[in-house]
Order: C-alpha cells, then sequence, then structure tokens
C-alpha cells in the first residue's frame, strides 16, 4: 500500500515546525515549478486527477478553479475551509499539525490558479494548537520568500491569513462561513449566486477543503493522470479516514478509494466485529448501516447510488451495548443545537424530531408517531435551505431503513 | 423588451419575461402559491419554505420565490408532495406561535392565517413549543410582540436596506432565534425613528402600531368631551385599499361620512392645516434667504425624519425648520382659537388625527406640544389601519357611503395642501407661495416637475428673477443619510431641502394599508396631484379661510402668537438615558 500513500507520506518524518525539514522532501518544488508555468495548465492538470472535494459535498475540484479562474475579476479569493466542525472528523487537524507546508503550498498554487492575490484558512475555533503550527509555518513561508511579494523571483504576490472561527458549526457551510470571514453572523447565503461567481465580499472565491488543498502539490509534481490512477472509477486518488468509537486503534488513515469498511476497521483498527452493532459514516450528519454492510467500499458516486455518503471521511463504530435511540437522539440534539434558525424546517423540525425520539426511547412512540417521524425525516432533509438541515435526519433516515425492527419492536401495542 | 419565455405550470402554458422566478411567473399567472418571507419589494430570503413547488426532472422540491423560471420548465404546484411539504411548514410555524388568532390585532389581514386558512389546517399535528414572552409596548408608537413573529426577516430588511438604520437583529440561534434588539433593550431605549415602515411589512402581528382605538372611543362616548378629528391628505388615496378598491382611489367623502357615523362631532381636514404651515414655513425660508439665516432649511413635517435628526445628527438642527407639523399646528389651532369660537375649555375638546404614519402619535406625545403646558394639543393619533378597523368594528358599509364635505373653517384647502402627502408635494407647494413672497409677482406655471416622483433624491433650480436658488428632495432615511453626508461635507448649496423619512413620503408611511409597493405607491401619489390640479385654488397663501384666521387670530406669520403656537424647538436626543 506503500505507493498509494499522498498526503500522509511525510508525517512523523518531517518536523511540522522546520520548514527545511519540507523542503528536503521536495517541499515547495511544486510551487517552483508552477510560477513558470501558465495557471491553465494547473487547472488542466487537476482535472485530469479528477480530484473531488474532500469536505463532504466531493464536487469536481478543477472544474470549481476552471470558474473561478474564468471569472473576469480583479480581486479573487481563495478560502481554506478548516472548520473542521462535523463530530468524528479529525483528519484536517492532523495535516495542518503535523504538516502545515503541503497545506500552505497547495493554497498558494490554488491561488496562483486561479488568479487571486489573497487567502483565508478558516479554522475551527477550537483548534488552537493547528492555528500555532499554522501561524509559525506561514511565518517561516514567508521569510523564505514563499509568501509575500515576488515569490521567488516571480512577479507573483500573494497572502495568506489565518480566520479562527468562533465555534459555529454551521460556518463549515461554505457561504456561511463566507459571510463570517465578513463579519457577520455565520448564517448562509441563498445559492446561487455560488461562491466562484460571487463568494468572500461579493468576489469570485475558491472555497476548498484542507484535504483537497493538501493533495495539490502532489498532483503538480507527479501530474493528474498518476494521481488518477489510483482510486476507483468515480473516485480518484486517497482519502484520510478519521476512525473512531468502539475500536482498538482509533486515528487517521490514508487509504486508496476502493478499500472496503471492513479492511478499515479490522485491519487498520485491529477490531474484531463480534460486537460491533451499526457504523455510522461521515460523522452525525451520516448514514448508520448495520455491520451487514460493511464489505461496502469507499466510493463517492458508488455509495451516493445507494443513497449513502462517507462525507469527510470518518468511520465511527458503535458496539451492541449502545440504545440506537440514544444516540441518535444525541446525533439530533447536536444539530438543533447547531441550526442557525434561518429556515422553518431546520429551525422548529428538528426539535419535533428529537421530541419524538425520545418517545421512542422512552417506549412511549405509537404508530403514529412512528409514521410522522418518517414523513418528518424526509420533509426535512428535502426542504431545509442548507446543508446542516439537508443531513440532519440522515442518522434517522438510514436506520428507519436498516433498522426498521427496533423501531417497531418499542412502539406501545 | 428581455427576452421572453414559456414554460409550464399546473398545465398552464405561461410566458415570462427571461430572468424571472417561477414564483412571478406563477402570480402573473394568478397561480395561487402561497409565501411568507418573499415580499416583492425585497430581496429573496427564501426562509420560510413555503412557496415549494415540483420541478419535472428535479429530485427535490425547490422554493419557487428563489428558483428562476426556465424555458420548457414543467412545474406543479399542488402535487402531492408539495401539498404535504406546505403543510407541514405551516404546522412546524404553528408549533412556535402564539396562535390565538381570535384576539389578534391582525384580524383579517394577517398573511398566516391566510395560507393556513386556504390549506385548510385547522391544527398542528407538533407539539406546541410556545411559550410567551414579554412584549415591548413602552413606546407611544410601535408595538413588539415577538410571541407573533415568524422570523421571516422582513422589518430587518426594510429597516438596513430602506432606512439605514439597524435597530432590529436577526439574535440568538436554532429555536431560540428571534428578531430583537440586542441586550434585551426596548425600543423606546434605542434610537429608533418610530417610522413603523417594519410594522407595515410585517406578515403578521408581530409588530404593529400601538392600538389607540379605545381611546378613541372612550372619548366619543364622553358627554362633556367635543371630539373633533382631522384627516390627512395621504389617507385619502390609500385607505379604500382597506375595503378592497385599487391604490390611489380617493374616497374623501366618504371618510368624510364614515368620521361622522363614528360619532366625531366636527371633521376637519389636515391639508387645511399644511396651508398654515406652507404660509409660516415659507416665510421663515424668504426670511432665512434675505437676512442671511442658517441655509439650507430643511423641512419638519416627517416626526421620523425629526426623530432622525435629533438622535443621529443633531448638530444640524438649526437647519431645520422651527415650523411644527400639519397635524400639531392643527392641534394648537383647535385648544386655542377654536376652543375661543366654541366657548369651550381646551381640555374639553378632544383632538383625533388620522395619520399615516406611527411616529405620528409619538410626535403627539412630545412635551413641546401642549399650547397650555399641561394637555397635549393632540389627543389621540390613528393609523390609516386603525382608522379602517374602527370603521370594520362599527359595520359600516363604507364602500356604499354617500360622499360627504369637511366641515367649516378648517375644512377648506387647497392644491398646494394636499400634495403634502408625497414626496415632493412640501417643496412644491413651499415654492408656489416662497416665489410670490420673494418676488412679489405672481407664479405663472405653479408645477415643479423637477421634484415629483419616485426617485430618492431630486434636485431643481428656482429662477427668481435676480437670483436662483437651488432645492433638493429626499425621502427615506438611507438617501435623508446622503444628503446629511453633503452637509457635513459643506457640499448641499441649496436653500432648502425637502426630507421625508418613508418612501414615496407619507403616502408610503408605517401607518399606511399593508402591500406598501412601489407600484401602489405610485398610484396613491398620481392620485394626490390629480387632487391639486382639480383644486380652484392651488397656493396655500390664498386659502381665504387661511387669510381669515390671520386677520381674526395670527395676525401675519411669524407674529407673537404664531410663534408660540405654530413653532417649535428641538433637543439633542443623541445619548438617550439609559434605562
Amino acid at each position: 500500500m506503500e505507493e498509494n500513500i499522498i498526503l500522509t507520506k511525510h508525517i512523523n518524518k518531517i518536523n511540522p515546525m522546520a520548514i527545511d525539514d519540507y523542503i528536503k522532501v521536495n517541499g515547495y518544488e511544486a510551487l517552483k515549478k508552477v510560477l513558470k508555468d501558465d495557471p491553465l495548465n494547473i487547472i488542466k492538470e487537476i482535472k485530469e486527477s479528477a480530484l473531488r472535494g474532500r469536505g463532504g459535498a466531493a464536487f469536481n475540484t478543477g472544474i470549481k478553479m476552471e470558474s473561478v479562474y474564468n471569472e473576469k475579476e480583479t480581486d479573487k479569493y481563495v478560502i481554506c475551509n478548516a472548520d473542521e466542525g462535523e463530530p468524528g472528523n479529525f483528519k484536517d487537524r492532523y495535516l495542518m499539525e503535523n504538516n502545515p507546508h503541503q497545506l500552505i503550498e497547495g493554497i498558494i498554487i490554488a491561488g496562483y490558479a486561479v488568479g487571486s492575490t489573497k487567502a483565508h484558512i478558516y479554522i475551527r475555533g477550537e483548534y488552537d494548537k493547528s492555528k500555532n503550527i499554522l501561524m509559525h509555518a506561514l511565518k517561516e513561508a514567508k521569510e523564505r520568500g514563499f509568501l509575500g511579494s515576488n515569490i521567488i523571483g516571480s512577479n507573483f504576490n500573494y497572502e495568506i491569513e489565518i480566520f479562527s472561527g468562533m465555534g459555529s458549526y454551521v460556518c463549515g457551510e461554505e457561504t456561511a462561513l463566507i459571510e463570517s470571514i465578513e463579519g457577520k453572523v455565520g448564517r448562509p447565503r441563498i445559492k446561487p449566486p455560488f461562491p466562484t461567481v460571487k463568494g468572500l465580499f461579493d468576489k469570485p472565491t475558491l472555497l476548498n477543503n484542507v484535504e483537497t488543498l493538501s493533495n495539490i502539490p502532489y498532483i503538480v509534481l507527479n501530474g493528474g493522470s498518476k494521481y488518477a490512477s489510483i482510486g476507483t472509477e468515480s473516485s480518484k486518488g486517497t482519502m484520510l479516514i478519521s476512525l473512531s468509537g468502539n475500536v482498538k486503534r482509533s486515528g487517521v488513515f490514508e487509504v486508496p478509494f476502493g478499500t472496503s469498511i471492513k479492511y478499515i476497521i479490522g485491519v487498520l483498527g485491529e477490531t474484531t466485529f463480534e460486537k460491533i452493532k451499526m457504523i455510522q459514516l461521515g460523522g452525525p450528519s451520516g448514514p448508520i448501516i448495520p455491520l451487514e454492510m460493511v464489505d461496502l467500499k469507499i466510493d463517492i458516486d458508488a455509495m451516493r447510488k445507494s443513497n449513502l455518503s462517507i462525507g469527510s471521511g470518518a468511520i465511527i463504530v458503535i458496539d451492541n451495548h449502545f440504545n440506537m435511540f440514544e444516540i441518535l437522539r444525541k446525533n439530533i440534539r447536536f444539530f438543533e443545537h447547531e441550526s442557525c434558525g434561518k429556515c422553518t424546517p431546520c429551525r422548529e423540525g428538528i426539535r419535533q424530531i428529537r421530541y419524538i425520539l425520545s418517545l421512542f426511547v422512552n417506549n412511549l412512540a405509537n404508530q403514529s408517531d412512528l409514521a410522522m417521524l418518517e414523513e418528518l425525516t424526509h420533509y426535512i432533509s428535502e426542504t431545509s435551505f442548507c446543508g446542516l438541515g439537508q443531513a440532519a435526519t440522515n442518522s434517522v433516515a438510514s436506520t428507519l431503513k436498516y433498522f426498521r425492527s427496533e423501531y417497531e419492536m418499542r412502539i406501545k401495542k | 423588451m428581455n427576452k421572453m419565455i414559456e414554460l409550464i405550470i399546473d398545465d398552464e402554458k405561461i410566458i415570462i419575461e427571461e430572468g424571472k422566478t417561477i414564483l412571478e411567473a406563477a402570480r402573473k399567472a394568478n397561480i395561487y402559491i402561497p409565501s411568507l418571507c418573499y415580499h416583492p419589494s425585497q430581496t429573496i430570503k427564501a426562509n420560510c419554505r413555503l412557496c415549494l413547488i415540483e420541478i419535472e426532472g428535479y429530485s427535490k422540491l425547490v422554493t419557487s420565490c428563489s428558483t428562476k423560471a426556465e424555458p420548457n420548465m414543467v412545474v406543479r404546484t399542488n402535487s402531492d408532495s408539495v401539498k404535504k411539504a406546505r403543510k407541514i411548514t405551516l404546522e412546524l410555524l404553528l408549533s412556535n406561535h402564539d396562535f390565538n388568532c381570535s384576539i389578534c390585532s391582525r384580524e383579517d389581514n394577517c398573511e398566516l392565517k391566510k395560507v393556513v386558512d386556504k390549506e385548510g389546517i385547522n391544527d398542528s399535528r407538533f407539539l406546541s413549543f410556545f411559550t410567551k414572552k414579554p412584549i415591548d409596548n413602552t413606546n407611544p408608537s410601535i408595538i413588539r410582540d415577538i410571541n407573533k413573529c415568524i422570523k421571516c426577516g422582513r422589518c430587518i430588511e426594510v429597516c438596513k436596506n430602506v432606512q439605514g438604520l439597524n435597530i432590529l437583529e436577526e439574535m440568538s440561534r436554532s429555536h431560540k432565534m428571534m428578531v430583537g434588539i440586542p441586550r434585551g433593550k426596548y425600543l423606546s431605549d434605542i434610537l429608533c425613528t418610530f417610522c413603523g415602515q417594519c410594522s407595515s411589512v410585517c406578515p403578521v402581528a408581530a409588530i404593529t402600531e400601538k392600538d389607540d382605538i379605545n381611546k378613541v372611543w372612550l372619548a366619543i362616548n364622553n358627554p362633556v368631551k367635543h371630539v373633533i378629528v382631522q384627516v390627512a391628505p395621504a389617507v385619502r388615496v390609500s385607505i379604500g385599499e382597506m375595503f378592497g378598491l385599487e391604490a390611489g382611489h380617493n374616497v374623501t367623502g366618504k371618510i368624510v361620512t364614515s368620521l361622522r357615523r363614528l360619532g366625531f362631532n366636527n371633521v376637519y381636514d389636515t391639508n387645511f392645516a399644511a396651508d398654515l404651515t406652507i404660509v409660516e414655513e415659507s416665510y421663515e425660508l424668504f426670511k432665512r434667504v434675505k437676512e442671511g439665516g442658517v441655509l439650507p432649511m430643511i423641512t419638519s413635517c416627517s416626526p421620523g425624519w425629526i426623530n432622525y435628526i435629533e438622535q443621529y445628527h443633531p448638530e444640524l438642527l438649526e437647519h431645520v425648520s422651527s415650523c411644527k407639523s400639519p397635524q400639531q399646528m392643527f392641534g394648537a389651532i383647535a385648544k386655542t382659537y377654536y376652543s375661543e369660537q366654541l366657548k369651550r375649555k381646551p381640555e374639553n375638546i378632544f383632538v383625533v388625527s388620522i395619520m399615516p404614519c406611527t411616529a405620528k402619535k409619538y410626535e403627539a406625545s412630545r412635551e413641546e406640544m401642549k399650547s397650555d403646558g399641561v394637555n397635549p394639543d393632540i389627543d389621540a393619533v390613528l393609523t390609516t389601519r386603525e382608522f379602517a378597523k374602527m370603521i370594520k368594528q362599527s359595520q359600516i358599509d363604507f364602500l356604499n357611503l354617500e360622499d360627504g364635505n369637511f366641515d367649516d373653517p378648517f375644512g377648506f384647502s387647497t392644491g398646494a395642501g394636499t400634495i403634502f402627502g408625497n414626496t415632493g408635494g412640501v417643496m412644491e407647494a413651499a415654492l408656489r407661495t416662497f416665489y410670490e413672497m420673494a418676488t412679489g409677482k405672481a407664479l405663472a406655471n405653479i408645477d415643479f416637475k423637477d421634484v415629483r416622483g419616485l426617485k430618492g433624491f431630486k434636485e431643481a433650480v428656482i429662477d427668481l428673477g435676480d437670483k436662483k436658488v437651488k432645492v433638493a428632495v429626499v425621502h427615506s432615511l438611507l438617501n435623508a443619510k446622503k444628503i446629511i453626508n453633503m452637509l457635513k461635507e459643506n457640499r448641499a448649496d441649496y436653500a432648502f431641502i425637502e426630507v421625508m423619512c418613508c418612501e414615496g413620503g407619507c403616502i408610503g408611511g408605517g401607518g399606511q394599508p399593508y402591500n406598501n409597493q412601489v407600484d401602489v405607491k405610485q398610484k396613491r401619489i398620481d392620485a394626490l396631484y390629480h387632487l391639486d390640479e382639480a383644486k380652484e385654488i392651488r397656493k396655500s397663501h390664498q386659502n381665504p379661510f387661511i387669510e381669515k384666521l390671520y386677520k381674526e387670530f395670527l395676525i401675519e406669520p411669524h407674529s407673537d402668537i404664531a410663534k408660540k403656537l405654530l413653532h417649535t424647538t428641538y433637543n439633542d436626543r443623541k445619548n438617550k438615558p439609559e434605562v
């Protein structure tokens, strides 16, 4: 598997606080290479790599870059979404704390490619350590002339600014994140216009996740086709998995697309399967699947076909001493707390879901509660304004599908 | 002309301009899609999720307010999934709403109740999380009852985008999210101008004018009180809308008759007081221009504007005309001259005004507005909406009333007094009188068309023979702010500026019938100019009853008694006392 390691290759081998360590492993070579090149060639390579966003939506990164490139505005921005707020996800933190320069190099290249002169890293408020390491890395990069004016002798100028989030989950949603940087309350904007057309301060903005941007130096140095040779038909490259829950060995693992969940839990997580009852994919906003589906492979489009998603790569293993309804209620409480309150389904609907779940927890639900839960779950995901509400009831919807008998068992006779 | 496109909504072919939304296309074709946060004069918010529709080939329902109509789209507004989603949305709103509809002040014009009724919803299937929160009723103009709020955000937008203020905000999140004032303050604690625009866009009863109807009923039914009423110019061309008439219908005669039926002893016209204001104000301008007083002079008849400048830019107060507004001039004359004529004590005369405005309620409560120093000159102010409610309460068949005439002596007015109700009207009326004062010549062409219309910022130059003077007209506080900035930077080389707090002037006031949008405003304005044109006398100083009033009582403009009764002073209210 060694040849299929891209993002974590140098982790634990280099000191994140020392830029020279990064330079020794070909660091900033990709930047040197692109600065002599036409930005369109970089975008071509990224498109060829078929890299897709790792924040959960899995949009084609090259196409996104191209649309920002095509906008005729002098001011353009790049934003790195480092607001890793979904519980169970900790791979962006892992990248920032262990190889900050890989991310910074990716951001500068993306900025050069789309014609921007400034980037913001929107970092989760609680990520103090990541923030300090990044700040140190930015300082070093500036001292070495990889940031600032006339970067390594070229005409290209670039600045990266860190913006610390204030603890709101919804700010991970791209337009809410933009509002937050603008100094407004973090509430999502209406789309279209998309950020690629009107983003930060109404200027074209490339907004990508930490992991997505960290892939860019590798693609530039090794070519898009090399990257695309890893993975499956619909999903190229590798993905970082944040594995947690009832596993022997939790942590961040880099796997090529096409790896099965069974391999991740069994081999990487060194865990046996007899006690496992459910596996939640992506975090509280993701579906819960039964153990029988453990052979499922990590593949964006194939999973979508079965209404599943890995989100930004979390796998949470839950064993059989947990009550499913308590887990669900906990999930829903999280979204109830984090809803921004803007739209009716999310603001008023989620707490009704929580209420019905508490009836199930206490064995007080009846047949009409089950029917209402089903209707409301579908309604909230279909009608909410932004991704938060649209995904909030995934856990309930998936358990209604895969664990239906548990619901029926608890209905008052 | 934009390209036209064709789409199908509910099996009907609709042709509409490219770039319009599905909701606009449906409304144009008279196809019903319910909506709450949508307002034709505002940005698209898509908060309420009520206007969901189904489009063939789309995997999810979409909100029609935020989705552009595209060629050959096939849209369903009544499919099973649309109906189901619509029902849940409304039930969820009701699960956190004080739906005590039978005692709600919105009565039959609540937008929420209308859509709930249309969907045939009797109750919410959801658990009610509603808990009653305190009501903000500490000021004389506006009441905020967040128990009714559906969080559509219209009030926040009108305050911010039209008035340039930030009084209301979306606070907190999740189901605690509410529209309010930071740190739990009340409207009276902060620099709200009481313009009431928020109340005129609120779909429910979360923001309303303070209800003074009962106060008026008590006075009418008190045998000791002689109750008189004045009607502002803007009311006559808008109140018809509350009874199903199109905007811009002049119903002056029916207003007079209905007021008599309600039991008012005498019915007078604020237009008369507007003529009086013009005589005093034109003379003030004439004096300032002649004697080198502070210029530009700015109008003072819009109480929202007065609140704004007193609270935000008090250093510029010397520019503001010392004239009281027509409402207050009427009150002062009623409690002095009229009371003497009638041989009744002023405290036994109860003066009501029917105004398009919520800030007028505050103005009437001001300490400066008591001619005897004790009793207010105006005892109660009703908005156009409250007046319509009073007519409905009394089961008066408004549309079939005979036309009545205002009583003398305060019922006669000129065309100049009439156009006080719209932006540019005060300016035009003043210029008709000022020109003749300044030149001593009769003004031949009295139509000052440059100052008319809904443009936010208007300018005109008046040729006085030996010199020319520049004037400007602005409406809405956002535009007022522009002129304030010009004043502060010494770029305002005008002699006279008219400022109206609300967009369109008083016809667009915060107390006017709902659906206060641009086309409606234009129709109301047109109606006022028609009234002006139809008048025999169109210059305020030629009003024979005004001439009589000066002869018998006021002597001349700016006489001692005129100054005492018809002029006022302003205060620096930048720092409101902490409450």
